[in-house]
């Protein structure tokens, strides 16, 4: 017995469904490892003060437009982050309490928008920073539908060349052996640059030295499968815009199921063969039955 | 078995005149809409939609592409039927579910050019083989989609060479005659082909979300997105060409094919009855049911999409309901509802980017998308007129009732 038809449409469903129980039934992933040279940020609440001098020095590092949008024009005054602004300071108010928070792309160490990417526009590269590369970008904006953060920003306006932006942890700025603009100009090292593991390092000391002034988590140690900027916060993370998202990356659920089903590429070559061998074997039968028809099974 | 070498459904050009008024209405609305991509290419995307950063996909990503490819898979799914499961009766439908099918996916294709805001760049996309993301799902439904829509076309081509055979043109004629035996001896190949990308790229259409995973609403967020996409495709194909059958037949006034439409109507129970089974039984499992009752706008909006799920195989139970053209095309059409409101959920709903995050399309994004379908209609009208694309002849020319083979 050859292959039936049957055989076919179960081959079919396996496709998805055998890699669709795959996913689900699969063991947590091993945690990605943050790239050795991983460099980032880490931003403290309780040291911010709110004068935004960073998102002024960020626009000026990164040859950003000042967004004037909200104050009618008179000054620099973006509401969120957008095509203009990569690096925003926002206030969280509830009764009494009160928080400033930064926002700027996070940096994952799997990230969703770089897995996104159809042709690795955006790409983690050396210290682990997520950049952009327009020439491979179509500007289909998939990266903004992944990112959990909300960071990547598209330039709605432009009719021609429009591009994404984001911060790329000002790595031109890296290049010539200086920090990221906002980090450099922070008056009270609210934000400060440095190697991941440092930075780890000192956000534990101070959980530990003022176990009072802190929730006790550092934000991107483990969230997200880890991200290379940190926070530590006074304020529960949920409440200042990083949403709980455990320790699961973004990214692994759909690889896991992606590679599952196009593992070597065996499945759909696999599912080819059996279809057309199906269509052959209907035909040669239909043949021998009517000998001669015109009709051999054209469309 | 010799019911598609029968002269009754042996497929020919409808004829007549192009220009009816009705087809003058649609050409408006292609027009209008033409005006539209012009406006949108010349001010940008902010300009022309009301696309933002926090719902960066819109009507055309969520209608045209990922509904309108469902939609577009009656000749996905009348391939499955008649050279599969070798349902030779049903033959007559394919060229005409072709051709729609062919048509949706151009349409999604130029959709997505004026989507994206490098279109000029897109050439890259297949040809730059060795920059590509192979974890990028989109990367895949783009090269699955752009290979599927050549595909269509290819599969379709029988019917341009047929009347090519016919044509005055010399070097037209030299190129059918040869043409017409090679697609003969390919197209076992072509149609698995055929077969394969789309159960490829409509799972996928399903696994893009995925990656939204944290911003996407429970009621939809689930490892079977993949899989509910591929079944309700294979259920909204079929709707599809009995819709397209129905109408085609009113239009152009031709009798339709009653008892193939009917016997759709009955092969898209068994569909329906997994895609129910995976949906319901991926809620329960989840321990969602809660969630689908809580009547907020999610619960309601599953509520109903689910509901038009249901509907529809109980407006098809009985072999009596599905021999009712109006019952059997009401039920399409529900189907068609439902299926789309499904994708609709899940791109725009589902998604949530945060609460000062709003969306609604504007007057040229709504445009645009009338004009690309008013196109499709056109296109379709003219290839039916001019090339052998329907069976089923005009009334006046009846033949003699056969007795049935």
């Amino acid at each position: 017995m050859g292959i039936s038809r049957r055989s076919a449409l179960k081959a079919m469903a396996s496709v998805t469904a055998t890699s669709a129980v795959s996913a689900i039934s699969a063991r947590p992933a091993a945690a990605a490892e943050a790239p050795a040279d991983a460099v980032g940020m880490l931003y403290d609440t309780t040291l911010c003060i709110g004068c935004k001098a960073c998102v002024v020095a960020c626009a000026d590092a990164n040859d950003r437009e000042r967004d004037t949008a909200w104050s009618e024009g008179k000054w620099q005054a973006p509401v969120d982050l957008n095509q203009h602004t990569r690096n925003i300071i926002k206030l969280y108010v509830d009764g009494p309490t009160r928080s400033f928070v930064k926002q700027q792309c996070m940096h994952c160490i799997d990230p969703a928008c770089v897995n996104a990417c159809m042709l690795g526009s955006l790409q983690k590269r050396e210290f682990g920073i997520v950049t952009y590369e327009a020439s491979l970008c179509t500007g289909c904006r998939y990266c903004q539908m992944a990112c959990p953060y909300n960071i990547p920003k598209f330039e709605w306006t432009k009719a021609f060349n429009p591009k994404i932006s984001k911060c790329e942890l000002c790595n031109h700025r890296l290049a010539e052996g200086k920090e990221p603009a906002c980090c450099e100009v922070c008056p009270r090292e609210a934000v400060i640059y440095g190697t991941r593991a440092d930075l780890l390092a000192e956000a534990h000391r101070r959980l530990e030295a003022h176990p009072d002034r802190y929730v006790p988590k550092v934000y991107g140690e483990f969230d997200a499968g880890g991200t290379q900027v940190l926070y530590l916060s006074h304020v529960p993370f949920e409440q200042i815009g990083l949403p709980d998202i455990g320790p699961r990356s973004v990214p692994e659920t759909q690889r896991s199921l992606q590679h599952g089903i196009y593992q070597w590429f065996a499945a759909p070559v696999a599912l080819y063969g059996v279809l057309a061998a199906v269509m052959l074997r209907h035909r040669a039968k239909q043949g021998n039955e009517t000998a001669g028809n015109a009709d051999g099974g054209q469309p | 078995m010799s019911a598609h070498a029968d002269v009754r459904h042996a497929p020919g050009p409808v004829g007549g005149a192009f220009f009816t008024p009705g087809v003058k209405i649609v050409a408006v609305v292609a027009g209008i809409g033409a005006l539209a991509i012009v406006y949108r290419l010349a001010f940008g995307l902010g300009a022309a939609t009301n696309l933002n950063d926090g719902y960066p996909w819109g009507l055309w990503i969520a209608f045209d592409v990922v509904t309108g490819t469902a939609l577009a898979c009656g000749g996905y799914a009348m391939a499955l039927l008649v050279y599969i499961l070798n349902k030779g009766q049903y033959h007559p439908l394919v060229r005409p579910a072709l051709l729609t099918s062919a048509f949706g996916y151009t349409i999604a294709g130029v959709s997505v050019v004026l989507d994206v805001g490098r279109y000029w760049l897109l050439w890259k996309v297949p040809l730059y083989f060795w920059h590509w993301n192979l974890n990028s799902v989109l990367l895949e439904v783009a090269l699955c989609i752009m290979a599927y829509t050549m595909v269509l076309w290819i599969e379709l081509s029988p019917a341009f060479f047929e009347r090519g055979v016919t044509a005055e043109t010399p070097w037209i004629r030299r190129v059918s005659e040869r043409g017409l035996p090679f697609m003969k001896k390919a197209l076992v190949w072509v149609i698995a082909l055929g077969l394969l990308l789309p159960t490829m790229h409509q799972s996928s259409l399903g696994s893009l979300l995925l990656l939204a995973g944290p911003r996407l609403h429970e009621l939809w967020n689930t490892p079977l997105l993949p899989l509910l996409f591929l079944v309700s495709c294979v259920g909204m194909g079929y709707a599809a060409v009995v819709m397209e059958g129905a109408l085609a037949s009113s239009v152009l006034k031709r009798r339709p094919e009653r008892e193939m439409l009917a016997g759709l109507g009955q092969a898209i129970l068994p569909v329906l009855g997994l895609y129910l089974v995976l949906r319901l039984g991926d809620l329960v499992w989840r321990g969602q049911l809660g969630a689908l009752f809580a009547f907020d706008l999610y619960s309601v909006l599953s509520l109903i999409e689910i509901g038009l799920f249901i509907a529809a195989p109980l407006m098809l139970a009985t072999e009596r309901q599905r021999a009712d053209m109006g019952n059997l095309f009401r039920a399409a059409m529900v189907l068609v509802l439902g299926g789309a409101l499904y994708r609709f959920d899940v791109y725009l709903v589902a998604f949530n980017p945060g609460a000062h995050w709003s969306y609604f399309p504007s007057v040229g994004e709504t445009l645009v998308t009338a004009g690309l379908v008013s196109l499709e209609v056109l296109g379709y009208v003219m290839i039916v007129k001019y090339f052998p694309i329907l069976t089923g002849r005009a009334p006046e020319a009846r033949a003699p009732i056969l007795a049935r083979t």
